[in-house]
């Protein structure tokens, strides 16, 4: 192209006094980006092809690489800022709807950064987690309304089937084809060592991880894809997804270029074709039709799993859950805007959907003010980054969160978000071989393990602080948060009081 | 007995293994003063074709070829470890010639140059195997 309308964001940085030309940078970019001039015994690299994925300058051995911003500048503005302006010339190049991946990276208010959680003072002890019992097992899945006896005065235990998680966290839903082998087989792993569970997302289970079954949620999407008898008996619960909180109201795209041998297997869909999923469930129009389906699958798995439906929060997601939990429905799970994904139109992820807290806070309370909190649990995603935005999240009235980018970042990912071009240098969000070989699950499923064993510590710790040895003391407990920064829409919304009060 | 094995399914051929091995022959603390400027001449190389790669070391046999075969007694055998005392060797190259891994090769300095798990280096366990950014190559009793 002649005339370069973008100027690479992001420019390599090398220490040449440091750089002892072992050349591993160009042997690890998939993006080309560096390269050995033998003339001039010298690395260089071509900023244009950098994402900033910090591959090379992981691997560095002389710390002689860093990345850093180009801090080119446009003659920007409050309302035409650098980015608008790249986005407006990259359309009128390429003709094409922009693609994004990951999650909403815009200015919108965090608020899981606006609660501040209670601790314990002198009226009421706080409890030290090291020496006192700290229960985080927490039991998914409709509660039993009464208790019931038998003739003889014993209790009648015929409590709903449920899901049983050591503690309230689940890898959320990433299909095996926008995620590697690799990196499915870390966090099936993972899982099954943590007593969680994770989310096959719609890409169907590959044969090799059947064995995690007990720890495997399996999802039935709009596409349908790799839906078989065995895929939903393989499971500890089966979720029914209708919506994403990254791209609320739309379907998802596998380019047939990722779809090869497993893949295409795994899906059931012939090698090299697109796998497109519809925006809806072509057979769901109603809370009605969504009945059909909750109760054609616990048919078909003859009523000995869960079943969730997973919506993206949008502005109604009250009214939904309402629906959803008189569906027959066990689990609701609520996916906010700042989820992430593989791809998704940058529009539609930039400036649909709301935040995850206002939508949790909102359908609990619905639940509750309508009497039917027990018939469902809830599930929170959509961005929980920390140990603290769990205890917020449950402390809203949450159940569980899944967290998915937390999951990711943990493998490696540094979040250059360029999923969808298919050749991530830390071998995620990829099927070239040669890339996912660069993520070993043996030290991947390690990773995750770590991670979230300090959550765990970590909600233990503010849970003692606040007095409360049992996770299920802290489900929908929301005098333990105080806002700050908030209006009073917004905390009457959350249903907490500003700090101070 | 300890040894340095190679999962070849987890290579990625980056040849890091090299430079940290030649990093720590030098027993200096910084690798960029260390190998700035200079070939290396590591004790453990990569051998790759299209996608396969592998890094190659001594295996330390237990029947070493290579210690059998040492005119001089340069080559010894203790603690599984096979070293070479440079001293002694008089690059006569026996060694290299009967090694069926090709694991022991000439150095600059004329004497022959092999994997000593780097008992002799500053850091007493092996660099390759910390260097080495998939775990590919371990240091595991099997």
């Amino acid at each position: 192209m002649a005339v370069k309308y973008i100027y690479p964001d992001y420019e390599v940085a090398r220490n040449y006094d440091r750089c002892i030309v072992c050349r591993v940078c160009e042997r690890q970019c998939a993006n080309a980006a560096h390269e050995y001039v033998p003339n001039m015994d010298k690395m260089v690299s071509d900023d244009d092809k950098c994402v900033n994925c910090h591959r090379c300058v992981s691997l560095c051995p002389t710390r002689a690489l860093k990345i850093t911003e180009s801090g080119h500048a446009f003659k920007e503005n409050k309302n035409w800022s650098a980015r608008q302006i790249k986005e407006v010339y990259k359309q009128a190049e390429s003709g094409g709807v922009l693609l994004s991946s990951m999650g909403n990276p815009d200015d919108y208010p965090v608020y899981f950064d606006k609660i501040l959680i209670n601790a314990s003072q002198v009226t009421n002890p706080s409890i030290d987690p090291l020496r006192e019992p700290m229960e985080t097992r927490v039991f998914l899945g409709s509660k039993p309304q009464e208790i019931k006896r038998s003739a003889d005065g014993g209790i009648v235990c015929d409590a709903p089937v449920h899901l049983d998680l050591r503690m309230p966290v689940m890898f959320s839903a990433m299909s095996y084809g926008s995620i590697s082998y690799n990196a499915h087989e870390s966090i099936a792993r993972a899982a099954e060592a943590l007593g969680i569970c994770y989310n096959t997302g719609e890409g169907g289970l590959h044969e090799d991880f059947y064995k995690y079954g007990g720890n495997t949620i399996v999802q039935v999407a709009s596409g349908r894809f790799g839906v078989h008898k065995g895929y939903l008996d393989a499971a500890a619960a089966i979720e029914i997804k209708m919506g994403q909180g990254a791209k609320p109201g739309i379907g998802g795209h596998l380019p047939g270029t990722k779809t090869v041998g497993d893949i295409s297997r795994t899906r059931m869909i012939p090698e090299g074709s697109d796998a497109i999923s519809p925006a809806p469930h072509h057979d769901i129009y109603s809370i009605e039709d969504l009945r059909q389906l909750v109760y054609s699958l616990k048919e078909a798995t003859a009523y000995t799993k869960p079943v969730i439906v997973k919506i993206a929060a949008v502005h109604n997601v009250a009214a939904i859950a309402s629906g959803i939990a008189r569906s027959g429905a066990d689990i609701i799970s609520i996916d906010g805007f700042r989820g992430g994904t593989g791809a998704a139109p940058t529009r539609i992820r930039d400036n649909v959907g709301i935040p995850v807290e206002l939508a949790l806070a909102s359908v609990d309370k619905r639940l509750r003010d309508e009497g039917i909190r027990d018939n469902v649990s809830v599930l929170a995603a959509g961005s929980i980054r920390n140990s603290a935005d769990v205890v917020k999240a449950i402390a809203l009235g949450a159940d569980a969160v899944y967290i998915g980018t937390a999951v990711l970042l943990a493998l490696g990912c540094h979040l250059c978000r360029t999923c969808n071009v298919g050749k991530c240098n830390w071998g995620i969000a990829t099927q070239a071989p040669e890339l996912v070989r660069r993520l070993n699950p043996n030290s991947g499923y390690k990773r995750l393990v770590n991670l979230m064993t300090a959550w765990r510590h970590e909600i233990e710790e503010m849970m003692g602080g606040m007095g409360i040895n049992s996770i299920e003391s802290l489900r929908g407990n929301r005098l333990m948060l105080r806002g700050v920064g908030m209006n009073e829409k917004e905390l009457e919304i959350l249903g907490i009081k500003h700090a101070g009060e | 007995m300890k040894r340095v094995y190679v999962n070849e399914q987890w290579c990625l051929g980056c040849h890091l293994c090299e430079y940290y091995c030649a990093f720590a022959g030098t027993n200096e603390r910084d690798m960029a003063r260390a190998l700035k400027g200079i070939t290396i001449n590591p004790n453990i190389r990569i051998e790759e074709y299209g996608n396969v790669s592998f890094a190659v070391s001594c295996r330390h046999c237990t029947q070493p070829l290579c210690v059998k075969g040492c005119i001089t007694g340069a080559l010894t055998q203790g603690d599984g470890v096979i070293t070479v005392d440079k001293d002694k060797c008089i690059s006569c190259y026996t060694c290299v010639l009967s090694c069926p891994f090709g694991a022991i090769a000439p150095s600059p300095d004329g004497a022959v140059s092999k994997c000593e798990m780097c008992v002799k280096s500053l850091e007493g366990v092996p660099q390759c195997v910390e260097g080495c950014p998939n775990s590919a190559i371990v240091y595991e009793e099997r």
